[in-house]
């Protein structure tokens, strides 16, 4: 029976309109010209000027912080998250489940707001710690998803087999599941360090003075700074995007092998 | 593995104490922030007050959240009827032919949000390439403006969702048994019959999930409309943020986000309602999934 074609011209439309933007970004950041009206050129001036822009490398560095400390503590809380929910079962767990899933549907303004006013609540000054306290918020529950999928194709019989041998929890989870759930781990901190770079409206809602994120100093530069600037400031980012996910493709590969 | 209430409460508390200390304790107090009254330093004052309730009583509000709704539903809507046909060819794929377009698909996902965003200002910008095209090809008139209208949130809005849509729908078709709708055309369904009453009622759940992930991150937009909007395409994520950053009066913030919330709530609380009822009354027995 001949299949309809119009699905697949569907796809195929969708992805061009997806790419759309990314491409014209990429190109315009090597054109002369303002607005992308016309080429008038390639040049690598944006580049050279977005090099010599100060303000951008204090907001990499804070976005860097941010992420390495909200990855590694995420990290932690939402595997042994994982680990309780995959194990037990019962009113906890189902309250726990509760709380790990609900911060993943609710919109980031809400996240957002409803931490700034407990900070106001409880008089803590807004910097790049209340953002590290908001990123592991949110991080926490996509690293709890990312290992308890990967919990459940996981065989528990090794583990018995290891108790049955007489090994004792402590042996058991660092020599068995840790390294059996390492490659989950690592999709889950992944997941957790691009989502913490990338943050804008959490970030903004509860940053004090002194602690812009690249995602905040892009935004004023969307708003007020030079577009040229921002398209080579684009590229570059995407470009360590489509590395990272080159390189978590390669990783996955090796580990389903 | 039996490690007893201990090891349960050892690998519950952190992440649980995290998450009620910062995700549930602000949550409630958004509520209760909305009875405070504001004080002249940006805080919030001693006492209580229906004050802010009062407040977001305006019918300026009532345009807002209207626009706030209907905006959201449309996204939902074309990122549905877009995102079905995607999601179904993509089940039907060959395996090779999948993993790559599944790819194609969520690698604008890794990608910033307000660089994708920004990539739309430039092309809709009035001297951009997009707006060029288009006045060339005689789709719209030189002097229309195409940035900073309800239709260009409506836009970005499609695109930025639209990714959360393709993945729960093809998740869906992917355990869809496609034999199905062969068996349908047998019996002698039309094509499009075919799908509307046996393929769209079998990848029902994804539909909902699909549904729900696009609506509520809709209903709570804030930087879509705040870059492309303009002041035509205000939703009531920028009201909250105004009131946050504009005239800091907090319980005003809080009593439009306690808003936002119910707004949130409710949709979520109706599919999960649905979905238990149809559990219960055993429709779907056929999807364990």
């Amino acid at each position: 029976m001949k299949r309809s074609r119009l699905p697949l011209a569907v796809t195929w439309l969708l992805l061009a309109f997806f790419y759309l933007p990314i491409v014209v970004v990429v190109v315009s950041s090597f054109n002369g010209a303002r607005f992308g009206s016309g080429f008038e050129g390639p040049t690598l001036d944006w580049y050279r000027r977005l090099f010599a822009h100060e303000e951008i490398w204090p907001a990499v560095v804070n976005s860097l912080l941010v992420a390495a400390g909200a990855t590694l503590v995420s990290v932690v809380l939402g595997t042994t998250a994982a680990l309780a929910l995959h194990h037990f079962r019962g009113r906890l767990q189902r309250l726990h489940y509760a709380l790990i899933y609900t911060p993943l549907v609710v919109p980031e303004i809400l996240m957002g707001i409803s931490l700034l006013l407990f900070f106001a609540a409880i008089g803590l000054e807004l910097g790049l710690f209340t953002i590290f306290l908001a990123h592991v918020s949110f991080c926490l529950s996509y690293v709890a998803m990312v290992v308890l999928g990967r919990l459940q194709d996981f065989d528990d019989s090794v583990v018995e087999a290891a108790r049955d041998l007489g090994a004792g929890w402590w042996a058991i989870a660092w020599r068995i599941l840790l390294p059996l759930l390492a490659p989950g781990i690592l999709a889950g901190g992944l997941l957790a360090f691009t989502l913490s770079i990338d943050d804008f409206v959490i970030s903004f809602f509860v940053a004090g003075p002194g602690s812009t994120t690249l995602p905040i100093r892009i935004y004023s530069m969307i708003k007020h700074g030079s577009p040229p600037l921002i398209n080579a400031l684009s590229t570059l980012l995407l470009l360590v995007t489509f590395l990272a996910v080159w390189l978590s493709q390669r990783l996955r590969a090796r580990s389903e092998t | 593995m039996k490690a007893g209430r201990r090891g349960e409460w050892l690998l519950t508390l952190p992440s649980f104490g995290w998450l009620l200390v910062f995700f549930l304790v602000p949550t409630l107090i958004v509520f209760a922030f909305a009875f405070k009254p504001s004080d002249p330093f940006g805080g919030v004052g001693a006492g209580w007050t229906t004050q802010a309730l009062v407040g977001i009583a305006d019918p300026q509000y009532a345009a807002i959240l209207w626009r706030t709704v209907w905006l959201s539903l449309l996204t939902t809507a074309l990122c549905l009827v877009l995102a079905t046909p995607a999601g179904y060819a993509i089940a039907r794929a060959e395996p090779r032919a999948r993993a790559r377009l599944l790819l194609l698909v969520i690698v604008p996902f890794w990608t910033s949000f307000l660089i994708r965003i920004f990539a739309w200002k430039v092309l809709l910008h009035p001297e951009g390439t997009f707006k060029h095209a288009l006045v060339e090809l005689g789709l719209v008139p030189e002097q229309a403006t195409l940035l900073y209208t309800p239709g260009a949130v409506l836009l970005v809005m499609v695109y930025t969702f639209l990714p959360f849509a393709v993945l729960p729908i093809y998740a869906a078709a992917e355990k869809f048994d496609f034999q199905l709708l062969e068996a349908a055309r047998d019996l002698g369904a039309g094509r499009l019959r075919a799908f509307v009453e046996v393929f769209l009622p079998g990848i029902r759940r994804g539909l909902l999930t699909a549904f729900l992930v696009v609506f509520i991150p809709a209903l709570g937009s804030y930087v879509i409309p705040d870059l492309v909007g303009g002041p035509g395409g205000e939703m009531l994520g920028n009201k909250i943020a105004q009131r946050v950053f504009v005239d800091r009066n907090l319980p005003h913030a809080s009593a439009l986000s306690a808003f936002l919330i119910l707004a949130v709530l409710l949709p979520l609380a109706a599919v999960l309602a649905l979905q238990a009822q149809r559990r219960r009354s055993g429709v779907s027995g056929e999807e364990g999934a």
